[in-house]
């Protein structure tokens, strides 16, 4: 086999199913999730002969809120295509899309972001049994919920890489509100486009792996793919332009369909829905945004989960993995710092806080943070030495270790870890460690 | 009883009881059963409904702009629980869910659903002759066609079947079966009317509009359908412009050429004259794209079909894609063929930039005059039969309709007198986007000035 000297390029396709209120193009509700089959939907989202579509506003302002976040630019002039295809979930034939003017043009978040468009989502196809017979039926419930689409630059290298920047975008999506972007629900669904590269250029073929369910088997698929690749071309063989899927049990992917089958959309512009049009100086109906409605929609963008981290570390002094648990998740960073404001002039810090809730999960148990810091308090309560134990302690430590005292006074401020160290000892560990050394230095500095 | 030709007389014999919803919903059900199997022209006759809600006319005290109007719907108008088939076998059984915005807002103010009208299926045609359930009559004469698409819609007027009805209007369709039934119509502004619950043929030319006997008609019916529905994002509510007080009227010399018919040039030679008398003055106009706005159309509208159609897959509706006829099949083939990548930009994207061009060329003769004068279609009524082995020559009949759809803009057809053989002669009137007020105080203008009476085909 030749020298392995090939470096994976990764490009993704990320769909991100809004949380709008109701469907894309009609007035049924958009949560679909483990409802009755077929009792949300309408002419439109069935495709009825004679209904049309009605662009929902909230989908469309989702889609530029998540573009501002990820520091893409928000195009001025923006149209819905039709991408024609047959799929018995398709009803109308074709999927109301957008090809060349999608919402949000070019930005950075982590990588290059290429494009961010709105769409309709399909129906469900439904594989059952029935009066004996093997059938498949249609469930149009999720027929026109709103899904986005983003598409990044193929500029990831590896899959580790690749499932850091997507649990960011989840979280991101969490942040701002617009999906739960849960993989198992399918409200976030992934794509991955992999190459393998000698030189670093884009080379002239890729291999779509498609249908994947969560993060851990995307990085697993990846890494199979580029093990595939590698032999092939090692092997001297030219790699075909297809889509694969991902068999988690023999841990391959696998041919799903190649070039020549692929779909010719034949695209063209949605004539049901006018352009829609985000400036100030246009007054062309329907769907508009005026520059001051973007702003607008900038301001509601909440505090992203990167710069939350690093005011958590920063504000909170708190260690790296702690700031990582919390922020992870879209509710638990505001619980924490309301938890830190209740808990503001007491005894334990800001870290105990978050300490309690990252290792106790305590803060599963106390649905308002009022409740967690009163049990903070019940236990710093009970368990704690009391004021005079604490300097009774400090006292004798002091006039055991004269070394330790002499160090200290020569400026050796470490040896004060050493000296509280052995307070606990004396209390067998219930000294409250902020009281411990505020007596500690107190004695110690006023001789 | 001697059915009253106008929605004025209705109403005044309704209030004076000369006679009852119910009576007339008799004397029209009357005349579909003595004349319908030799001209069909409905396709499905509602009589129950139309009873239920003629009964409730009689009961109510309540002043409804259409009350006591008995209606009939082209048959790609969704109409709850009645059958609606798009002139076609793929949905011949196909009962709809919903009615369409059009509908909705007749039966709102009054209108009496009696049933639904032949066309071409899917409304693909200019003579009635692709509808999968046999061609219709004209009553004028039944060896000629009562022009397509709307073929149904034009006939239940010349036969006294109903008293108003709807079309669409892709290229023609409301406006050459008025031309061919001695009728008056109206193409709206495209975004005037809710294409809702209407079976779009190509959504970017569709235009919902009524047909009736007189300009005061059609006119009541356009105020009830028009206007925002919620529905349709093409709509736009748009103010009514005031009625001129002096008008100029543009004559495109594009339009007028070898081919179009002595008698057509003649009667609209005397409309001339007519409107000159009444004041009005004339201009002769160009538009320099006329020649290819045929084939611009038969681009365009194709590749919407193929798109539209698409969801007629054989899956839901009961019957399989081999239902589709000859042309609604011609036309699949030419549409998903000029959107295949490869050749959109050269079919296509390049028709849609002669559309453009032809819009910029109607806004500047707008700048100029404030309408314009024009044949609906070459000839008379021609044949059965006369033109159905040959579309291109069936296309061209559409030759001086497609300007106004391509361009969105609205025109009222007209009925004039009749050719020496006794068929229908007529021409159209055409303004700009939302001039609708102004087509009909024309239109009115030019009836007032030749008394114009209305007629009606079959005793």
């Amino acid at each position: 086999m030749e020298q392995k000297n090939y470096k994976p390029v990764i490009g993704l396709e990320v769909h991100i199913e809004l949380s709008t209120k109701s469907k894309l193009f009609c007035g049924c509700h958009a949560d679909h999730f483990a409802k009755k089959p077929n009792t949300q939907v309408c002419p439109v989202c069935l495709g009825l002969p004679g209904a049309l579509p009605l662009i929902n506003r909230e989908a469309v302002e989702s889609v530029i809120k998540f573009g501002l976040a990820l520091g893409c630019s928000i195009n001025m002039f923006s149209k819905f295509d039709r991408k024609h295809y047959f799929y018995a979930d398709l009803p109308k034939g074709y999927q109301i899309s957008q090809y060349d003017l999608p919402v949000c043009g070019s930005g950075k978040f982590r990588v290059n972001i290429r494009r961010i468009h709105l769409e309709e989502d399909t129906g469900k196809l439904v594989h059952e049994t029935v009066d004996g017979v093997k059938s498949s039926l249609i469930d149009f419930n999720r027929s026109s919920v709103p899904l986005m689409e983003m598409v990044t630059e193929p500029e990831f290298h590896d899959g580790r890489s690749v499932i850091d920047f997507l649990k960011e975008v989840q979280l991101v999506a969490r942040y701002l509100g617009i999906s739960n972007a849960d993989m198992e629900k399918g409200s976030m669904r992934l794509e991955a486009n992999i190459s393998l590269s000698r030189d670093g250029t884009i080379p002239d073929y890729k291999v779509e792996i498609k249908n994947i369910n969560s993060f851990r088997f995307l990085e697993k698929a990846i890494r199979a793919e580029v093990i595939r690749q590698e032999k092939l071309l090692a092997d001297g063989e030219k790699i075909v332009q297809e889509t694969r899927g991902y068999d988690e049990v023999k841990q391959t992917t696998f041919s799903q369909r190649t070039k020549e089958e692929a779909h010719d959309y034949r695209y063209f512009p949605e004539p049901d829905l006018p352009p829609m049009r985000f400036s100030e100086s246009q007054i062309l109906p329907p769907m508009r945004f005026s520059e001051s409605q973007i702003t607008d929609l900038k301001s509601q963008i909440p505090e992203l989960p990167e710069e939350k981290r690093k005011r958590f570390k920063e504000e909170y002094n708190l260690p790296e993995d702690f700031a990582e648990i919390l922020v992870s998740d879209r509710k638990r960073p505001d619980y924490f710092e309301e938890a830190v404001k209740l808990g503001k002039g007491q005894t334990f810090s800001a870290k105990t806080i978050a300490d309690l809730m990252v290792n106790k999960k305590m803060d599963a148990n106390y649905p308002e943070p009022g409740g967690l810091i009163k049990k903070i308090l019940e236990l710093t309560g009970v368990e704690y030495a009391t004021q005079s134990e604490t300097e009774v302690a400090v006292s004798e430590v002091i006039g055991e270790n004269h070394k330790a005292v002499q160090d200290f006074q020569n400026g050796k401020g470490e040896v004060v870890g050493f000296l509280i160290g052995m307070v606990q000892k004396k209390l067998k560990g219930t000294g409250n460690t902020q009281m411990v050394r505020e007596k500690l230095l107190g004695k110690l500095e006023n001789g | 009883m001697d059915l009253p030709l106008t929605i004025k007389e209705t109403q005044k014999g309704l209030i004076e009881k000369k006679f009852s919803a119910v009576e007339l919903t008799d004397s029209y059900l009357e005349r579909i059963n003595k004349y319908n199997k030799e001209y069909n022209i409905f396709l499905t006759v509602s009589e129950e409904d139309a009873y239920k809600k003629a009964k409730e006319i009689d009961k109510s005290e309540k002043k409804l702009p259409l009350a006591g109007v008995v209606t009939g719907y082209k048959d790609i108008f969704m109409t709850k629980g009645i059958r609606t088939t798009a002139g076609s076998k793929v949905l011949e059984g196909y009962i709809p869910p919903y009615s369409a915005t059009a509908v909705k807002r007749i039966e709102e103010a009054g209108g009496i659903t009696l049933g639904k009208l032949n066309c071409d299926a899917w409304a693909h045609g200019s003579s009635g002759e692709n509808s999968d359930f046999g061609p219709t009559k004209n009553p004028w004469n039944r060896g000629c066609t009562p022009g397509g698409s709307s073929s149904g819609s034009g006939a239940a007027l010349s036969a006294n079947m109903c008293l108003v009805t709807t079309g669409t209007d892709t290229c023609g369709s409301i406006r050459l079966p008025a031309n061919y039934g001695y009728l008056v119509s109206l193409k709206p502004t495209y975004g005037a009317v809710s294409r809702y619950g209407v079976i779009a043929m190509a959504s970017s030319l569709d235009s919902v509009g009524p047909l009736g006997h007189t300009v005061g008609d059609v006119e009541t019916v356009f105020n009830v359908i028009k206007g925002g529905d919620g529905h349709d994002s093409t709509v736009v509510d748009h103010e009514a412009q005031a009625i001129k007080s002096k008008y100029k009227i543009g004559i495109p010399k594009e339009f007028f050429v070898d081919g179009i018919d002595p008698e057509i040039q003649k009667t609209i030679d005397e409309a001339v004259k007519i409107f000159k008398s009444e004041g009005v003055e004339f201009k002769e106009v160009s538009l320099p794209s006329t020649k290819y706005a045929i084939s611009c159309y038969y681009i365009i509208q194709p590749a919407e079909v193929s798109s539209n159609l698409g969801r007629f897959d054989g899956i839901r509706y009961g019957n399989s894609r081999e239902a589709f006829g000859d042309e609604a099949k011609r036309r699949i083939m030419l549409g998903t063929y000029v959107l295949s990548s490869g050749y959109y930009e050269a079919y296509y994207l390049t028709a849609m930039k002669v559309r453009t061009k032809i819009c910029q060329e109607t806004e500047k003769v707008f700048g100029e005059v404030d309408a314009m004068i024009a044949p609906v279609a070459p000839t008379p009524p021609f044949n059965l039969g006369e033109k159905t082995s040959d579309p291109l020559s069936m296309y061209l009949t559409d030759i001086y309709a497609a300007t106004a759809n391509l361009s969105g803009i609205p025109s009222l057809a007209i009925p004039s007198g009749f050719s020496k053989k006794g068929l229908p002669l007529g021409f159209q009137l055409m303004g700009p986007r939302f001039s609708e007020n102004n087509l009909f105080d024309l239109g009115k203008k030019y009836h007032d000035a030749i008394s114009f009476e209305p007629k009606v085909a079959l005793k």
